[in-house]
């Protein structure tokens, strides 16, 4: 019985292991095969090289691409996060009617197939006679991001004490001076949190682009052009590699600072997101 | 506010000053999320609609019929490769949520019961895949399984195959692979937050009482998680549904599924009332079957306990 229960956490602990190597296995690939000399992706590997990161920066239509991705990711850093600060104050900070239903709505995008929220915008967009462009792709990554920026926003706002705010505005704050000088500081770090988290999702994010992208490809739709041409995978593993880097950096920042937000309103739990 | 609550009987005037600050407080809730909602309302429940209002009609040429007609799923439930491509695509998404939560469970059961002070950190570690981007990592599933892949090359060194094999990759099994990678964490984080909430005294009990770990888990986690496993199967099962990338990179001809039949409609076939069918049956199905699973999963619930 007690060696039973002491084998158990060990028995987890292993399969807790093997689980984490299978969830990895694909990701450190790219890297491994970006620095092979070999077009191929297989073992044994033939030696190592930067050449592939070193034709990246030739390639116009890679640079294109990623500008496109930047502005992108940019707009929807900021639209889906000013939108989020509002669904996720409300929630936190006032009770209404019917509030279960509109956060359903809000919260949809993450249980719907990615392909029905595409196509369903894609049809009114063209039918309100919309061109696609780079907004059009904007549009449908606040989308998907708003979901995720309410629940980071929500984490770093709840057990946010109000009792500071009414303080300060019992001290004779006016209601944007509290709102500077109390109500921000304390939700700062949620906020970049979210910036960063939709940011990376947009930077990332290939079906809602490849429906509503016009001419102006963004790098996940260029990555899928070049998945064509077997030639051309050496390149997108080196590129696949630096975003990931790239991406693994954002997001720790991103935790680093929603931790730092959860300590400071002085909740505990974890957020899923 | 509370002090007052628990008087026993507040002034009129009193009363009349709280009831309109919590109409204030509704409507000021109201207003400040209105325009998050009106985003949401705008580009995704009315286009669903729109979506759902094409289903009805027809398309000619370039004009779209607008008279009411069932064609379009007549079209979409009886033409055979409309019917495969469902039935695969529902397969798939039940065989890669069962997967993905049976896999999920233990690993979640050892983070929140032996996690420790780590907890936070196991969590990011399962999280941060993900957060790469999905079609590379579809992409690197496509090394790992290929002919000459990974996979192949390192059982012929080990001497355990003498030729590639070739069942990897291109067919269902493959786009099951990759996708109950693809959703792990989807699935771990709910059933972990459930397991969070069990309480543990309650487990203390079931042994001072009699129980062995097997029948404590049995009787006690299990189904105190349920709503943790049903939410990870639903939050898995309905998007995998309409998965398009992953089996148009890994699927080959026999891994296809529904999503690259409502692409093609929306692109080169252009017949948007068809491809509207197709999604709107294919939502109806998937929800129905997720329905049936979480009916299922709640009465076995009821019955060990």
């Amino acid at each position: 019985m007690n060696g039973l229960k002491r084998l158990m956490p060990n028995w987890l602990g292993v399969y807790a292991f093997a689980y984490i190597v299978f969830l990895y296995l694909p990701v450190v690939f790219l890297p491994i095969f970006s620095i092979n000399t070999a077009a191929t992706p297989n073992f044994p590997l033939q030696g190592y090289t930067f050449k592939w990161y070193e034709e990246l920066p030739r390639t116009p239509a890679l640079i294109d691409a990623t500008g496109n991705s930047l502005i992108v990711g940019v707009a929807a850093a900021i639209l889906s996060t000013i939108l989020g600060i509002c669904a996720a104050r409300a929630v936190t900070r006032y009770r209404f009617p019917g509030q279960r239903t509109v956060s359903g709505l809000i919260m949809a995008p993450l249980v719907l197939p990615e392909i029905i929220v595409a196509i369903s915008l894609l049809i009114v967009l063209l039918q309100l006679g919309l061109s696609l462009s780079l907004f059009t792709v904007v549009l449908g990554h606040v989308l998907i991001c708003v979901p995720y920026s309410v629940s980071v926003l929500i984490s770093g706002f709840e057990g946010f004490d109000r009792s500071l705010e009414e303080a300060s505005a019992d001290l004779g704050e006016t209601a944007f001076g509290t709102f500077r000088r109390v109500t921000l500081p304390m939700v700062t770090p949620a906020i970049i949190s979210s910036l960063l988290v939709s940011f990376t999702i947009s930077l990332d994010e290939f079906l809602m682009a490849f429906f509503l992208t016009g001419s102006e490809p963004t790098l996940p739709i260029y990555i899928w052009g070049q998945l064509r041409f077997a030639a051309k995978l050496p390149g997108v593993l080196a590129l696949g590699t630096l975003l990931l880097v790239g991406s693994f950096v954002l997001l720790t920042m991103a935790e680093v600072l929603r931790r730092r937000a959860e300590r400071r309103t002085h909740t505990t739990g974890v957020a899923v997101a | 506010m509370t002090a007052a609550a628990e008087g026993s009987r507040p002034l009129p005037a009193l009363r009349w000053n709280r009831s309109r600050l919590r109409q204030s407080e509704a409507f000021q809730g109201f207003a400040l999320i209105s325009p998050t909602f009106l985003y949401a309302l705008v580009l995704l429940a009315v286009p669903i609609l729109i979506v759902i209002a094409h289903s009805f009609w027809t398309q000619n040429y370039l004009a779209i019929d607008r008279t009411f007609t069932l064609e379009q799923y007549r079209i979409a439930l009886t033409e055979p490769i409309y019917r495969d491509l469902l039935v695969r695509s529902l397969w798939v998404s039940l065989a890669v949520s069962v997967a993905t939560v049976v896999f999920a469970y233990p690993i979640a059961y050892y983070i929140s019961f032996y996690g420790g002070r780590h907890k936070s950190l196991w969590l990011f570690l399962i999280t941060i895949p993900f957060w790469t981007s999905y079609l590379l990592r579809v992409m690197s599933w496509k090394v790992i399984l290929g002919y000459g892949g990974v996979l192949n090359s390192g059982l012929m060194g080990l001497g355990i195959i003498d030729e590639p094999l070739t069942s990897l990759l291109y067919n269902t099994n493959a786009v099951i692979i990759t996708l109950t990678h693809a959703w792990a964490a989807f699935a771990i984080l709910p059933i972990y937050v459930s397991l969070e909430k069990v309480d543990r005294s309650l487990l203390e009990a079931a042994t001072d009482l009699g129980d062995g770990p097997f029948g404590r888990f049995v009787r006690i986690t299990l189904p105190l998680t349920m709503p943790g496993i049903v939410s990870a199967l639903l939050i898995v099962m309905i998007p995998t549904v309409g998965d398009f990338v992953t089996p148009k990179l890994v699927g080959g001809k026999d891994g296809v599924m529904i999503a690259n039949a409502i692409q093609a409609q929306f692109g080169k076939a252009a017949n948007w009332p068809l491809g509207a069918a197709l999604s709107v049956t294919t939502m109806v199905i998937v929800s129905a079957m997720a329905g049936i699973a979480v009916l299922i999963l709640r009465g076995a619930a009821r019955l060990v306990r």
